[in-house]
């Protein structure tokens, strides 16, 4: 089982490392103070990007090369100047989308053999690719140029933003990326171009004509399978939805516990019909149903699902779980979720129990276990 | 020859200390500084050389007019100061 989870919160990234007696506990404070909206961990290279978004002084990417010993300040994407007589994009409510970058939303390293890739989403949606570990980056134009990007709006920020990029485990020019709201894309060739993938999904917050239109799609997260790399969860503003051919098809399953609302899923690496969800209460309150903080199972492909509460609060609790702050660790026997009041919760037993890490740390936007 | 400052607060993410620079305007003078801290470039200023929304260059005294060429002139003995604005209170 995995021994160190990452939290990148709004005040600083903090370890928090398993003892021998299995009580998880934080050991080490990084860029307290600071707010992090990403952290990645690359265990095969002892390597952790996190990324700070500045009130005053931008977006930033440090490094680290031995699991956060030390740390090294390197290049943030960066997006192109408009050229000569190009206009800015103005989105659906007529407001210009900014060029630059607002945040960065998605940090994953490239296949196994692709020494020193890694691919960053951004608000606005660009998808940067850097080959040296993030000393230089380079936007791929192919999907910044593409004329649908125009149709993409802001979903959970105010302008378009990439926050899932899964690269397939057996084929690293194969990737899919999640973009709210923008939908589901894929390139099979690396990134030179890209198709949506959204057949089956379904938008009702959009006049009904449209809720089928792909770039209408608001997937809060999308995560694949290591082992069956062809299955993909998506858990969407709508519900939630499962293909089993790498997107071509998605299926909508229309009841899940308290709620088919939520941010996060986790699948299990190697058994793609097992995942799970934090839900909440439909998108006009967000809060937990009930104010009970509960976990959701499904280990049928989302025909049943389990409702997990032993160690989770059960009244008054009012955490909301975003879409990077639940993860799985690469045996699929710990998770770990943080939400926006601050608590951290880890199982080790696939979420039948919760420990609690802390119910006192700031909110809490990305978790990532070392693997 | 003008003399460039910053915020203590930037000082916490990068090293900036003063120095005198060259330039006849905003962007000769930070460019110059840039060209020795190169880090604290993308501190101040965004990818396409503006001045970051929540980041003010004062001249003299002045806050300058041009925040994306900085074609503000600059004299010989001009202090420059880089700071925080005060946005979000």
């Amino acid at each position: 089982m995995a021994e160190r989870v990452l939290a990148a919160t709004r005040k600083g990234l903090f370890t928090i490392e398993r003892a021998k007696s299995g009580k998880w506990a934080i050991t080490k404070t990084d860029f307290l103070a600071q707010n992090l909206p990403i952290v990645h961990a690359n265990a095969a290279k002892d390597m952790i990007i996190a990324c700070i978004s500045h009130g005053h002084f931008g977006q930033k990417v440090h490094r680290s090369r031995d699991r956060g010993k030390t740390w090294t300040e390197v290049k943030a994407p960066a997006f192109p100047p408009l050229a000569e007589g190009e206009k800015p994009v103005v989105d659906m409510f007529g407001r210009t989308v900014p060029s630059t970058l607002q945040l960065i939303w998605a940090m994953e390293s490239g296949g196994k053999n692709e020494d020193g890739r890694l691919w960053c989403g951004t608000i606005p949606g660009g998808l940067f690719r850097s080959d040296d570990a993030g000393e230089t980056w380079e936007i791929n134009r192919p999907l910044w140029d593409h004329p649908t990007r125009k149709k993409w709006s802001g979903g959970g920020a105010d302008w378009p933003g990439i926050h899932s990029v899964c690269v397939d485990p057996r084929d690293p020019k194969h990737i899919t990326l999640g973009i709210s709201s923008g939908g589901v894309w894929a390139t099979t060739d690396g990134g030179k171009t890209w198709e949506t993938r959204c057949k089956g999904l379904r938008a009702e917050y959009m006049p009904p004509e449209q809720a089928e239109e792909p770039t209408a799609q608001d997937p809060h997260i999308v995560v694949q399978c290591p082992g069956k790399p062809d299955h993909l969860w998506i858990q969407h503003h709508n519900g939630i939805f499962r293909t089993t051919n790498a997107g071509q098809k998605w299926a909508e399953l229309p009841s899940a516990g308290p709620s088919v609302f939520g941010f996060a899923v986790a699948v299990h690496p190697k058994d793609p019909l097992t995942a799970w969800f934090v839900p909440a209460k439909k998108d006009e309150t967000r809060i937990p149903v009930d104010g009970k903080v509960v976990v959701t199972r499904t280990r049928d492909g989302g025909k049943t699902f389990d409702v997990l509460s032993k160690g989770l609060p059960q009244e008054h609790a009012y955490d909301i779980t975003y879409r990077h702050a639940l993860d799985i660790d690469s045996t699929g026997k710990s998770l770990a979720f943080g939400t926006t009041t601050g608590s951290l919760w880890i199982s080790d037993d696939q979420g039948e129990s919760w420990q609690t890490v802390s119910e006192h740390l700031p909110p809490v936007y990305c978790v990532r276990f070392e693997k | 020859m003008p003399h460039v400052s910053f915020t203590s607060n930037l000082r916490q993410h990068v090293a900036c200390p003063e120095a005198d620079v060259q330039g006849s305007t905003v962007g000769a003078a930070l460019g110059d500084y840039f060209a020795t801290h190169g880090l604290v470039r993308d501190y101040v200023l965004d990818e396409h050389g503006a001045v970051r929304k929540h980041m003010a260059v004062f001249v003299d005294g002045e806050m300058i007019s041009d925040r994306e060429r900085l074609s503000d002139p600059v004299g010989p003995r001009a202090k420059i100061w880089v700071i925080q604005a005060l946005s979000g209170g």
